[in-house]
């Protein structure tokens, strides 16, 4: 017996919608044979996992928490990777953006007032999209590989964060934590509902910039740009569309988001900058932006299931004892799920017995 | 000189080879894998996933070579489902590597945890009487272990076989213009199969060397982004087999000068000096492909292009 593709004539739609959904069931029933290995009971524990973080009200404002820099990267890299640029480095520029805009609360504490936070967002985006801004000038100018530069950007960045909280940005009042102040009331980021948990305005910051980058895709020319000099080069060339040019601008979007993603993480959650500010949201935004069919309406969703997986984990971790671990082997398998169902869109798959005789295959 | 300069020049020598190793390995192996046209960007994955394999072979037989076996079937385990997706199932090759690395940083970090704070037996060094008592170049080149002499063997192995051998021309072709080689009844898809797996077991080897050799313990995402300058290696080397040797050995004293100067204290951050390897790979990378006739002649024509036979 031999698996071989055969090209579909059209691309299945209805296989493009649920492809994902198979590729997520799939990693579920993974998740379940993990954790009976694991010695744990399987159901009990997809419970604990997928089910029981909803049933509680501060455990969704947990969720959204989760979610929103996840929305805002992954969205940010769908246009990235629609257009064809392999940007992996949005854990980078989320920290860049993250210190850019941690300037004012850390440098300047006297500097009080309702300006701040906006000063601190603007800083974030600028912060992010220079990063990216690295690997787009060495691709557009001297075809160096995006992926490894924006990959190598992401150790580059968490040293610069931890010689910062570990030097000169250190809480001097911090008993030698190797922590930042903690930031004033003004440069956080106001709870929506603080009467029932503590989700922020980052997460209808996130909602409201997918729904933009949303309606540029799907709505104007410069999304159809992308799509095009993602799909075939050579016709946008044709169509006189500038592909160095889409290079920094998918790469600066991508890199604007994730630092907005960054600030809203420390302003909001958090409120003070640590060796460590992000748990992979940048390359689980990768797993996202797949998720989500790359499209940023898709990503809202795919980034609330990877915020629950996170969630899940840490619940998990606490009431049956399981590792931590397992929410990245489970965000693994389910990237892995998804590109694989989504060769059914483009292909059938047929059993063919593997032929004796070379000649004899004449069906075409 | 005196003795005293030799024998620091002779143990500085040798910790440059045992950093640049891991990296040379994992390089060799990619390199053969994207000369058959596939971009494997698990690299990273596969390596940590042989360092906890060769851990986990070492510590339940208390043997290192055992271990370094178990370390490169768990990286080509790995590779294995890489082929299986973008060969079989012709997924999207970029997308596809980076799902092997979070899977392989995490299955790694789930199956260590027992393993955590435990000392390994390090692989013994291999002397060679006569040889290994040379100045400076005998430890060496003839006082080591076992993977050093792999390492070493692997690069002039796959320099050979891609440019002397039979085989070798074919998979170079299926890396240019895989429809032609398909036509001419070159079996496309088992080549790149058996070039995939190689590079698996490259990977797990390297990784096997990281956690019985470099440091002889097991520490969480201990690879520690030596996967991803492996594939940075393979462009600095435009795909060369001998370049990746100078490669390595310039990263590898790179590293090590780093931790010597973080050592003696110089005043710089030692996290400023921590990024200089991810500085200099960057830097070498934009050198490289400012030469465009370089890189041109070189690179796989199809490299990361998915291959679906027409029958």
């Amino acid at each position: 017996m031999r698996l071989e593709l055969v090209k579909r004539g059209n691309p299945s739609k209805t296989l493009r919608f649920f492809s994902p959904l198979i590729g997520l069931a799939l990693a579920v029933f993974t998740g379940a044979i993990m954790f009976a290995i694991l010695g744990k009971n399987p159901l009990e524990a997809l419970y604990v996992y997928f089910i029981e973080p909803l049933t509680e009200l501060w455990s969704v404002h947990e969720l959204l928490i989760k979610a929103a820099p996840l929305i805002l990267m992954g969205a940010g890299l769908s246009i990235c990777y629609l257009s064809n640029n392999w940007n992996i480095g949005a854990e980078g520029q989320f920290i860049m953006g993250a210190l850019a805009g941690s300037i004012f609360p850390v440098l300047f504490t006297d500097m009080q007032g309702p300006i701040v936070l906006p000063l601190m967002l603007t800083f974030a985006i600028v912060g992010g999209a220079l990063w990216a801004g690295i690997p787009a000038l060495l691709k557009a100018k001297f075809n160096t590989n995006e992926i490894l530069v924006s990959l190598m950007l992401v150790y580059v960045a968490e040293l610069i964060l931890d010689y910062l909280v570990r030097g000169p940005w250190r809480n001097p009042a911090g008993m030698n934590f190797p922590e930042s102040v903690r930031f004033h009331q003004f440069a956080r980021i106001p709870e929506l509902m603080p009467a029932d948990g503590r989700a922020n305005w980052g997460f209808v910051i996130a909602i409201l910039v997918a729904i933009a980058l949303w309606v540029m895709l799907s709505r104007t020319l410069k999304g159809f740009e992308i799509k095009v000099l993602g799909t075939s080069p050579r016709a946008g060339r044709f169509a006189g569309f500038d592909a160095k040019k889409m290079v920094f601008f998918s790469f600066l979007i991508a890199g604007a988001c994730a630092g907005l993603a960054g600030i809203i993480e420390v302003a909001g959650a958090s409120g003070q900058l640590r060796p460590i500010i992000s748990p992979g949201y940048g390359f689980t935004a990768i797993i996202v932006a797949f998720l989500g069919r790359l499209n940023p309406l898709g990503v809202i969703v795919a980034g609330l299931v990877l915020a629950l997986t996170y969630l899940g984990g840490e619940a998990a971790q606490i009431s049956l004892g399981l590792s931590d671990k397992v929410a990245r082997v489970f965000q693994g398998a389910l990237l892995l799920y998804i590109l694989a169902c989504d060769t059914l869109i483009h292909y059938r798959i047929r059993f063919v017995p593997t032929p004796k005789a070379q000649g004899s295959a004449a069906d075409v | 000189m005196s003795d005293a300069t030799l024998i620091l020049i002779q143990a500085v020598l040798l910790t440059i080879s045992t950093a640049a190793t891991p990296l040379l390995l994992a390089a060799i192996g990619e390199l053969v894998v994207e000369r058959s046209g596939v971009l494997n960007l698990g690299v990273e994955g596969m390596m940590v996933m042989g360092a906890i394999g060769g851990f986990i072979g070492m510590i339940v037989t208390g043997n290192p070579y055992i271990g370094a076996v178990v370390g490169v079937l768990f990286g080509m385990a790995l590779s294995l489902l890489f082929a299986v997706l973008t060969l079989t199932l012709a997924t999207n090759q970029v997308a596809t590597g980076l799902a092997l690395t979070i899977l392989g940083l995490g299955l790694s970090g789930l199956i260590g945890e027992p393993y955590v704070g435990r000392s390994a037996v390090r692989m013994p060094v291999l002397n060679i009487p006569g040889l290994t008592d040379l100045p400076i170049i005998g430890r060496l080149l003839f006082g080591q272990d076992l993977i050093f002499y792999i390492s070493i063997a692997l690069i002039v192995g796959v320099a050979w076989f891609l440019f002397r051998t039979p085989s070798g021309l074919k998979l170079r072709a299926i890396g240019d213009n895989p429809q032609s080689a398909h036509a001419l009844g070159i079996k496309v898809i088992r080549t790149r199969y058996l070039a995939v797996l190689f590079g698996g077991a490259c990977a797990g080897l390297a990784g096997a060397h990281l956690s019985l050799v470099y440091t002889p313990q097991w520490t969480e995402n201990m690879s520690a982004g030596r996967g991803w300058i492996a594939l940075a290696l393979v462009v600095f080397a435009s795909w060369r087999p001998f370049r990746i040797l100078a490669g390595a050995y310039l990263f590898g004293a790179v590293s090590i000068g780093q931790l010597h100067a973080q050592a003696l204290g110089i005043g710089i951050p030692s996290q400023f000096l921590s990024a200089l390897p991810y500085l200099a790979t960057v830097i070498v990378l934009v050198l490289i492909s400012q030469n465009r006739r370089l890189t041109l002649i070189n690179t796989p024509a199809s490299l990361g292009k998915s291959f679906v036979p027409d029958r």
